[in-house]
């Protein structure tokens, strides 16, 4: 059984008691200790900063040229906190409340407990930090309400909210590396972790200009670095995001909590075909005037314009007459895809549902729909090349971020002891389904005002670690880590990595994407290892390891999202339940809506690593609802 | 969806590391679809590479969607190409017309070497960040967000200032190679918050000069940077930057 830590207490007393409870190092001691930060996204650039203003010492790495570019830079809406400054009833409990719903009863409610209380100095912390949060003419914060809320409590700085809080973090942590207490390493990317005695130590890393393999070693590491939304193939994340670091860590024996939790977002520019690199995400608000459909004859090639009223099929209006198109973000994702496959797809492609503005442009006025959507229908005209004034949007549900990850306690810790696991890439706080704005709420949250804490604690019960490059178990992981860029590069076939990528993508988007079942799944879990076999047989690797290679880069990450994938598999497999952004065809209500066993499933799944080609042991941590009674979410 | 293809060809700067003699290589581009962006163009054109083992053209990008900064060449001699206020990510081929040639270089400036191909080192960006772009508040300092009151027509100049994603166009793009639109950016922010009220005078020059310890050039008014920059970061920024240079040297605290 494993042990969350949860401290004592009532709900609202556990983070300031257990702040209390843990051990503290002496300032003049914190200077003896240093911690790896890995990935500088807002949790890892906020956690580095922080730590390091406070004494220890602190490495940073980064796959990408600078710190600046961690994918956390690409969010748009906002961030949530319960500052209740509109005064419209907000509250800490409030926001708790609403995360752990949001999260359909799949979160661990100490964790999101403390993630709402220290929301509110989030904004605090930003704002001193110089990030232009919106204002109103009195000079006070605007904020604006996102899905899932009855309040507005959330905070943006126009539709680059992501970008102002990660820049505010990055300040920070340069201004640490300019007083020479973090050590930055860009261009590096986490190859392996380094556990010694069971106590995560250190990483091998490598350097992505001159292809150098190194060691660093430290008194704990840190994760933070994003989630799997790339096993897809095709999402919103970055390009180079992806799933090597926390499987290595996965691999070395921290366990992999609630893979199959991915969130689908339902407003995407769709796929426009085979050379599609990237999906790009359309704000949902638009679906507020927004009608969806597709024509009710298949395969119909007309021009949207040219098609009668009586000939389109408005399926959400139609199935859900109360709701219409604004039902929850699952729904809305799954029935297009339930349209597409069965060849009422619009476009070149067929996988596209129209989002038409017409009978709101007739109702408001072309001037109103431009003054509330101006901005999003001129991003959409400049990748598609269409006016969205005059004919139907296209769009398509796609990948955009990954609930579970590695399994951490109240603490932030793995499994293993020294690796804490931050953002994204741990699995703590938003269960099976998260509320927009959350995600940059819940990185700096893990950053700015947990782990300097927990981290604290850990440190001050660990002591030093007293492991240096030099060794052995340091110099066996690096020969390891040789051994497998060699066996990549030597692998000389006649398909390109991206190829193989594509291809995984496709298998689990048709088998383990917005609707899952057992038949699919078992297909699943034979075609993985299938292909898998296959990529490392015939994928080509050009060029050498000892330089800058980019396909050599992108070779190793699809190979960790192989062997990935089939765990995420085998977690939908398990969990024959439907919960948030997790559906099993097999468990819906009447209704068609998703329908949770809490009887058998109200657990977090955690993974264990049993070897290459051996079946994953679950483990589970049973999730107790003190505070927020269990309920079926209703859409009618 | 026009669903159209065409055919390009591709003059390639290609150079194996930092110390090597670089040159142009020619790449036909086929059957591209007009939908595409132009670093998908690349791809189809690096799949081809890898098809044939040969190594593919080396690029720098990540988000793919204008906002991490990552991405950008000279495109026909324009930073990141002929669509205004566009990211190299976000130009589409439709851009482009069948049969034309589209020369592609790096970023051509000494404060950012070329690593490989088209991928330069803008570390020197990093650099003079590191020298004063901050607000030396710690975790934990702050008073509540609505302790200082901030104007809302400043708080929008810090916003349309800190809007720059830090791809160096505005270098690339400069006869002189400055970064004076890149470092005024984010001396004008902070300059127009409260918060960053303190260390206005030493932030000012402390940026400016590592600018010029890094090897970026000044800044002659060609304006070619506030052309090129995919955020339409003004060159306003540059007379602000100068200003609070000025104020800093003939005032004292």
């Amino acid at each position: 059984m494993l042990d969350a830590k949860v401290p004592d207490g009532p709900m609202a007393e556990k983070w300031t008691r257990h702040k209390f409870n843990m051990k503290l190092v002496n300032p003049a001691n914190k200077r003896k200790f240093s911690v790896i930060v890995v990935g500088t996204g807002l949790a890892g650039a906020s956690a580095a900063a922080s730590l390091s203003e406070m004494g220890y010492k602190v490495k940073s790495f980064c796959f990408q040229d600078s710190p600046r570019r961690a994918h956390s830079i690409a969010a748009q809406g906002g961030i949530n906190a319960a500052k209740n400054y509109p005064n419209d009833g907000d509250s800490v409990h409030r926001l708790f409340y609403d995360t752990v719903k949001g999260g359909d009863y799949r979160s661990r409610e100490a964790n999101v407990h403390r993630l709402a209380e220290v929301s509110v100095n989030i904004i605090d912390q930003c704002v001193a930090q110089g990030v232009p949060f919106a204002r109103e003419y009195g000079g006070y914060l605007d904020n604006r309400s996102f899905g899932g809320a009855q309040v507005s409590r959330t905070f943006y700085a126009r539709g680059q909210t992501g970008q102002q809080l990660l820049l505010g973090a990055y300040s920070a942590l340069m201004k640490e590396s300019a007083n020479g207490n973090v050590d930055l390493y860009t261009r590096r990317e986490m190859l392996d972790l380094i556990v010694v005695d069971g106590r995560a130590v250190g990483i091998v890393v490598r350097n992505l200009i001159s292809g150098k393999i190194e060691s660093h070693t430290a008194d704990a590491v840190i994760l933070a670095t994003g989630g799997y939304g790339n096993v897809f193939y095709l999402s919103t994340n970055a390009m180079g995001s992806n799933v090597t670091a926390a499987w290595r860590a996965h691999r070395r024996g921290a366990y992999f909590a609630n893979p199959c939790y991915t969130q689908i977002h339902p407003t995407c520019i769709p796929v426009h075909g085979d050379f599609q690199s990237k999906l790009t995400l359309m704000s949902e608000s638009l679906r507020n005037d927004g009608r969806i459909w597709v024509p009710r004859k298949q395969g119909d090639t007309r021009r949207a314009s040219e098609i009668p009223e009586e000939e389109r099929n408005y399926y959400l209006e139609e199935k859900y007459p109360s709701f219409g198109n604004l039902v929850p973000r699952d729904v809305a994702s799954r029935n297009a895809k339930e349209w597409c496959d069965k060849g009422f797809g619009v476009g070149s492609t067929g996988t596209a549902v129209y989002l038409d503005f017409r009978d709101a442009i007739k109702r408001d006025g072309e001037d109103t729909i431009r003054e509330k959507y101006g901005n999003l229908f001129d991003m959409y005209e400049r990748i598609v090349d269409d006016n969205p004034y005059q004919m139907p949007m296209m769009i398509y549900p796609a990948v955009h971020y990954t609930m579970g990850g590695l399994w951490v306690d109240y603490n932030l810790m793995s499994n293993l002891d020294g690796l804490h696991v931050l953002g994204e890439a741990n699995f703590s706080d938003h269960g099976a389904n998260r509320l927009g704005a959350s995600a940059l709420m819940q990185g700096l949250a893990d950053g700015y005002f947990v782990i300097p804490y927990t981290l604290g604690d850990y440190i001050a019960k660990a002591g030093p670690a007293g492991i240096g490059v030099d060794h052995p178990e340091v110099k066996a992981v690096e020969e390891q880590v040789k051994a497998r860029i060699d066996r990549l590069v030597n692998s000389k076939g006649s398909k390109t990595v991206d190829e193989y990528h594509r291809e995984l993508g496709l298998i689990m988007w048709n088998k383990c994407g917005m609707a899952r079942n057992e038949s699919d799944l078992k297909e699943a879990l034979e075609e993985i290892p299938e292909l898998r076999a296959e990529f490392h047989e015939n994928m080509n690797v050009t060029g050498s390891p000892g330089n800058f290679n980019q396909v050599l880069e992108r070779a190793g990450r699809v190979s960790d999202f192989f062997e990935f994938a089939e765990t995420m598999v085998r977690d939908a497999l398990e969990r024959s339940e439907s919960c948030g952004g997790h559906f099993r065809e097999e468990s819906q209500t009447d209704e068609g809506e998703a329908l949770r066993k809490d009887d058998t499933f109200c657990h977090v799944s955690a993974w264990e690593y049993k070897g290459p080609d051996k079946e994953p042991a679950l483990h589970k941590e049973p999730l107790n609802f003190e505070e927020v009674a269990l309920t079926q979410r209703s859409y009618k | 969806m026009a669903g159209n293809t065409i055919n390009v060809t591709l003059k390639v700067w290609r150079q194996a590391d930092k110390n090597a003699k670089g040159a142009f290589a020619s790449y036909n581009a086929k059957s591209i679809s007009t939908d595409a962006s132009f670093l998908e163009m690349i791809d189809v054109v690096n799949t081809g590479l890898e098809k044939e083992d040969k190594e593919p053209i080396v690029f720098d990008h990540d988000c793919r969607e204008g906002i991490c900064g990552m991405c950008g060449a000279v495109v026909n001699g324009v930073a990141h190409g002929p669509q205004s206020a566009t990211t190299l990510c976000q130009l589409h081929m439709r851009k482009f017309s069948d049969g034309d040639t589209i020369v592609l270089e790096p970023w051509r400036a000494s404060a950012f070497p070329v690593i490989k191909d088209l991928a330069v080192d803008r570390s020197s960006f990093d650099r003079i960040i590191e020298a004063g772009g901050y607000i030396s508040v710690k975790t934990g300092q702050a008073p509540d967000a609505h302790a200082v009151v901030v104007p809302k027509v400043k708080s929008d100049a810090a916003m349309d200032a800190a809007s720059c994603i830090g791809c160096g166009a505005c270098v690339a793009a400069c006869p002189n190679a400055s970064a004076s639109l890149f470092t005024a950016a984010k001396i004008t922010q902070f300059a127009k918050l409260p918060q960053g009220d303190p260390e206005r005078r030493s932030r000012v020059v402390a940026m400016v000069d590592q600018m010029d310890h890094e090897g970026f050039g000044s800044c002659s008014k060609h304006y070619e940077c506030e052309a090129a920059c995919p955020k339409e970061i003004k060159v306003e920024n540059i007379t602000n930057m100068n200003r609070e240079y000025m104020r800093t040297l003939v005032t004292r605290d």
